[in-house]
């Protein structure tokens, strides 16, 4: 369970305050969509929440299964189970998504005192999940990112997903960019990981991401603030009257 | 190290580079010393210095008048400068010339002779215990069965070859490999027909110095058409305080042949600096192929830039035959300064050079380094891929020159070199020269200078990799083209190098 109280972020280069007291609790096994307009501060929270620089938090704390992970460095985060889905995903010449993930997976098992994964091992679970997820064996051997498509790209960030196991998923607009099919394949990737010990964050400007991924829950956020919290419904409502009449309800 | 498959070396890193890491914790892992008893040859050089290295390699007379000409031309020279290298001013006269263990006055017949200091040298050093046993010179030991993979081993300290592995099963191919005082004594023929017949004693400033005063390094011959049966390597070790190495390096192989040599260095950790001058000569006749790998680690200084090795190496190949092939690769990490430049001259038509370096420049390392591609023959083909890495506050210089002469019709080059910047304080630089004197020839060159980037280490560490493995990652990555090229063995050893070298570089 992902508890976020009162959360307070500025930027640390300028004077610029981009949450102003944020409150939302994702219950486990739950998915809860963040939508919003654009400026927001939906891609600063997930970047505050993995530990990314360049942020200030001047008050506030956010809360996972009992450990502040604010004070966490960004691999203790994803150690202790805290995965974000990248809204543009990071090339990284040279070295295989394999050897990039066999490294992920070890990092993690070694931070949790867990025995690291054998070549034999890894090579079969990695196959199996990607085979889940319909991922050709050859993305696997091509390095990081490195010339995939819009749609490869957020496909190898579920695929690395499925891979870390993580007790929270935050989605980072990962529908920017993709086409209708792209984004119907990375729906059904994040869908098949949907469990009962795993809960999701799924930030994103659009509704349609929604259609195939059904949040729990769903919040609005405007100005650094969750301004309205529902249903599925909440969703639609955005779909069919934008933003403007919601917060000119809220203001 | 542990044998990984190939696919794993060649994907970039992995879980054993990341330990090797931990495991050392920033230091330089080869920087203790040896105490042991050393003759030395008086400070300085002058011809007296020259004529008694020559007496204590046993070398005939021509041999000491081919050093006394070197040190007559050496005292007319002066320094070189245009190097974009930094340092305070070298004397001369304030050096070691000569450094041997005095164990090693006489060779040791059985192991209860050899000096145990030597033998835990080479154990700490990570040289098999069998080869260990031949490295310190024991008779004998050659008949003992190998375990795994054979790599002979030519190992040198300070001034002296302390023993060659292997040598009586590499004879049975017909293969001489030896310490180079060990061939001027037993083969004068091949020795008086190629030693400065690649770098000649005139060449510059370091060579010509070298070739009055080298004691002691590796000569190698393949006759024809035999393929090596193994790995050769040259272990060097600077152990004696003050002393320079000058080593000199001699593989001929002959029409048809094949030869994959490796060399490593290491140093102590001292707080003055120490000169390394070496001279290596390959010379490749007809549809001849050498690969000679160097994975350079002396003491680069501490990040003061307080003492560290100046390796200041002329190496060079000749592609003398037709067909003839010689690939340089080099990782260079080690070394406070350095000033290297393995070429090729390609004069057999269709004759191929290639050159594959990694260099690391941290802290307050300096390192100007590139090739030569020098073509002379038809259809001769150079292929140059550098990757420099700079962190700290290292400057890292790529010079290189490739040259089509007016007869090398149709000679192809392709130049790739890559810069990489840690942080913000480092230089890179590349100095490419390319001269072309003919109509035919294709000569191509690509460069990029990139940053280690802050959103590809959140990205690493998101995925639950600590910011040491990530930079190690991102920059193994980076070297992969050249890592490729190593054989097995130096690539594991040379990915490890790569990230211990580059530690406390970010944050």
């Amino acid at each position: 369970m992902l508890e976020i109280k009162n959360l307070h972020v500025k930027l640390e280069e300028e004077d610029k305050q981009i949450l102003k007291g944020v409150d939302l609790t994702v219950e486990t096994g739950k998915v809860h969509a963040i939508m919003g307009p654009n400026g927001s501060g939906k891609s600063t929270l997930s970047y505050v929440l993995s530990g990314k620089d360049g942020y200030d938090v001047t008050d506030g704390e956010a809360v996972l299964d009992g450990e502040d992970v604010l004070e966490m460095e960004p691999e203790e985060r994803a150690a202790a189970g805290l995965f974000l889905a990248f809204q543009y995903p990071v090339e990284i010449p040279g070295v295989g998504n394999m050897t990039f993930l066999r490294t992920a997976v070890n990092a993690q098992r070694k931070a949790r005192g867990e025995e690291e994964m054998s070549a034999a091992d890894f090579l079969k679970f990695v196959r199996e999940k990607a085979k889940s997820l319909k991922i050709d064996a050859d993305m696997l051997k091509r390095p990081v990112n490195v010339g995939f498509s819009g749609g490869e790209k957020k496909r190898n960030e579920i695929l690395q997903m499925a891979m870390l196991e993580p007790k929270m998923c935050i989605l980072d607009e990962t529908d920017s960019g993709l086409d209708v099919d792209a984004m119907k394949l990375v729906a059904e990737g994040v869908n098949a990981l949907r469990s009962e010990g795993r809960s999701f964050l799924v930030i994103t400007h659009y509704q349609r991401l929604l259609d195939h991924i059904k949040p729990d829950v769903v919040h609005i956020m405007a100005d650094g603030r969750i301004v309205k919290t529902g249903g599925p419904e909440l969703a639609l409502e955005v779909e069919t009257n934008g933003y403007a009449d919601i917060l000119a309800e809220v203001a | 190290m542990s044998v990984l498959d190939t696919t794993e070396v060649k994907e970039g890193v992995d879980q054993e580079t990341v330990d090797a890491v931990r495991e050392v914790g920033g230091k330089y892992k080869y920087g203790w010393e040896t105490e042991i008893e050393m003759d030395y040859a008086p400070k300085g050089v002058n011809p007296d210095i020259v004529r008694l290295i020559s007496e204590k390699n046993e070398e005939p007379e021509w041999m000491t008048e081919w050093r006394l000409q070197a040190f007559a031309r050496w005292e007319k020279m002066t320094e070189p400068e245009w190097a974009m290298v930094d340092y305070p001013k070298i004397d001369y006269q304030d050096v070691y010339y000569y450094a041997s263990p005095k164990s090693m006055a006489e060779k040791p017949k059985s192991l209860d002779d050899v000096d145990p200091k030597l033998l835990e040298t080479y154990k700490k050093l990570g040289i098999p215990l069998k080869e260990q046993m031949i490295l310190a010179g024991v008779e004998g030991a050659e008949d003992a069965p190998a375990e795994g993979r054979k790599v002979a081993v030519d190992a040198v300290f300070d001034s002296v070859s302390v023993g060659t592995t292997f040598q009586a099963e590499l004879k049975k191919a017909g293969v001489i490999f030896c310490s180079i005082s060990e061939a001027i004594r037993e083969h004068p023929e091949l020795v008086k027909k190629y030693l400065g017949s690649v770098v000649p004693v005139t060449d510059n400033y370091f060579a010509t110095l070298n070739s009055a005063v080298f004691s002691d390094g590796s000569f190698v011959y393949v006759p024809p058409g035999v393929r090596c049966p193994m790995e050769l390597s040259t272990y060097f070790r600077i152990n004696a305080e003050n002393t320079g190495q000058f080593e000199r390096t001699l593989i001929i192989a002959d029409k048809g042949s094949y030869v994959s040599y490796l060399e490593g260095c290491t140093a102590p950790m001292r707080d003055t600096n120490q000169l390394h001058a070496a001279v290596v000569e390959l010379v490749a006749l007809e549809d001849a192929e050498i690969k000679y790998s160097t994975v350079q680690n002396w003491y680069p200084g501490d990040e003061n830039g307080v003492g560290g090795i100046y390796n200041f190496v002329t190496k060079r190949a000749d592609c003398r035959g037709d067909r003839s092939k010689v690939m340089w690769t080099q990782v260079e990490t080690g070394s406070a300064v350095t000033w290297k430049y393995p070429s090729c001259i390609l004069r057999g038509n269709e004759s191929q050079g290639e050159f594959y370096s990694i260099a690391i420049a941290n802290n307050m390392q300096q390192a100007d380094t590139g090739t030569k591609m020098v073509h002379l023959g038809k259809n001769t083909k150079s292929r140059i891929v550098s990757k420099g890495i700079s962190a700290g506050k290292a400057q890292n210089t790529y010079r290189g020159l490739v040259s089509m002469h007016p007869k090398a019709q149709n000679g192809r080059n392709y130049t790739q070199c890559d810069s990489l910047l840690i942080g913000d304080k480092c230089g890179a630089h590349t100095v490419p020269y390319i001269e072309v004197k003919n109509n035919s020839s294709r000569v191509e060159h690509e460069a990029t200078t990139s940053k280690v980037d802050d959103d590809q280490l959140f990205y690493c560490r998101q995925r639950g990799m600590d910011e040491e493995e990530a930079v190690a990652l991102v920059v193994n990555g980076f070297c992969k083209d050249v890592l490729q090229a190593l054989p097995m063995e130096f690539a594991m050893e040379a990915q490890q190098l790569v990230a211990i070298s580059l530690e406390g570089s970010v944050g």
